[in-house]
């Protein structure tokens, strides 16, 4: 499985994505800048966290206008994988590629520490490594996490099964709506999460909880089990 | 160009402001809401074309939609 990585101006997790995928699919993703209109031939494009453009005007609006967007955007349309991490899933939500938005942390504050996660849906291309229900520990480092829907949306979501992670056990760091921490497209290959799973997948990391989405994601499941 | 959040969405700042405006001793202060002021000079004297640029400008990029609200106002 060959995969892809998006590089912007301000995006600083995308080293560990790198090393990440690496480890897990056993070859290194491919590297792509913003100015890019044409995205090489891959099965996953992932757009890693960080801060692009200094999270002016709103965090990932203006890297959702740039062009390498457009290029994700046609990929997923024919079904490539898509999974955006922390500023990478704001990119998405402001391209539109999700639905919904991400404000402000209700306290206010920036977090970073580990949270528990529900695995909600484990039958996607991004969790089928872990079991529905499963509990996870996972990293999160945001100061803008705090998911919002309208009702409408919120129950379309839950009744597509497109609620993917939840904060389980009480440990909803950002108030987010209905403890969501991850959500996916209708079609079920574009997946957004403010937790970032790089961070988690080896025993130098404390434990490899997140390995399991990369995994899913790059059809190495039964390789890494 | 004024973007303000949308009623019923939770506006945490605005609310940290409230806090804060009470602790000063202001009383009888409501609700507080943030936004943001956008002041954008448009070339040309045809302003029916410079409102609805504006107004493209707020769908496309400078107001969030989804939980934003936008006006504009041309001088």
């Amino acid at each position: 499985m060959k995969s892809a990585v998006v590089q912007l101006p301000g995006l600083n997790r995308d080293r560990d994505m790198i090393a990440a995928l690496t480890k897990i699919s056993g070859r290194a993703p491919i590297t792509v800048w913003q100015t890019e209109t044409e995205i090489p031939d891959v099965d996953l494009i992932v757009i890693p966290g960080g801060f692009s453009y200094g999270d002016y005007l709103r965090c990932g609006a203006i890297a959702a206008r740039m062009p390498v967007m457009q290029a994700i955007r046609e990929k997923a349309g024919q079904g490539v994988k898509v999974l955006g991490v922390c500023n990478g899933f704001q990119i998405l939500v402001e391209a539109g590629m999700l639905p919904g938005a991400l404000m402000r942390n209700s306290s206010l504050k920036f977090v970073c520490k580990e949270v528990k996660l529900e695995v909600v849906n484990a039958e996607t291309d991004f969790t089928r490594a872990y079991e529905k229900g499963q509990v996870i520990r996972c990293p999160v480092a945001h100061h803008d996490g705090n998911y919002f829907v309208d009702s409408d949306l919120l129950s379309s979501l839950e009744d597509n099964g497109q609620i993917v992670f939840r904060y389980a056990e009480g440990t909803n760091p950002n108030g987010s709506l209905s403890d969501i921490a991850g959500v996916m497209n209708r079609d079920g290959n574009v997946l957004g999460m403010m937790p970032h799973p790089e961070n988690l997948i080896e025993a130098a990391h404390g434990g490899s909880d997140g390995r399991g989405i990369f995994a899913s994601a790059l059809d190495v499941v039964a390789a890494t089990a | 160009m004024t973007v303000t959040l949308k009623n019923g969405v939770l506006d945490p700042q605005g609310k940290a402001i409230e806090g804060a405006l009470g602790s000063l001793g202001f009383s009888g202060v409501g609700h507080v809401r943030q936004g943001k002021v956008f002041d954008i000079e448009v070339d040309g004297a045809d302003k029916a074309k410079a409102e609805a640029d504006l107004k493209d400008m707020c769908e496309k990029l400078l107001a969030n939609t989804v939980i934003e609200n936008y006006a504009i106002s041309l001088d």
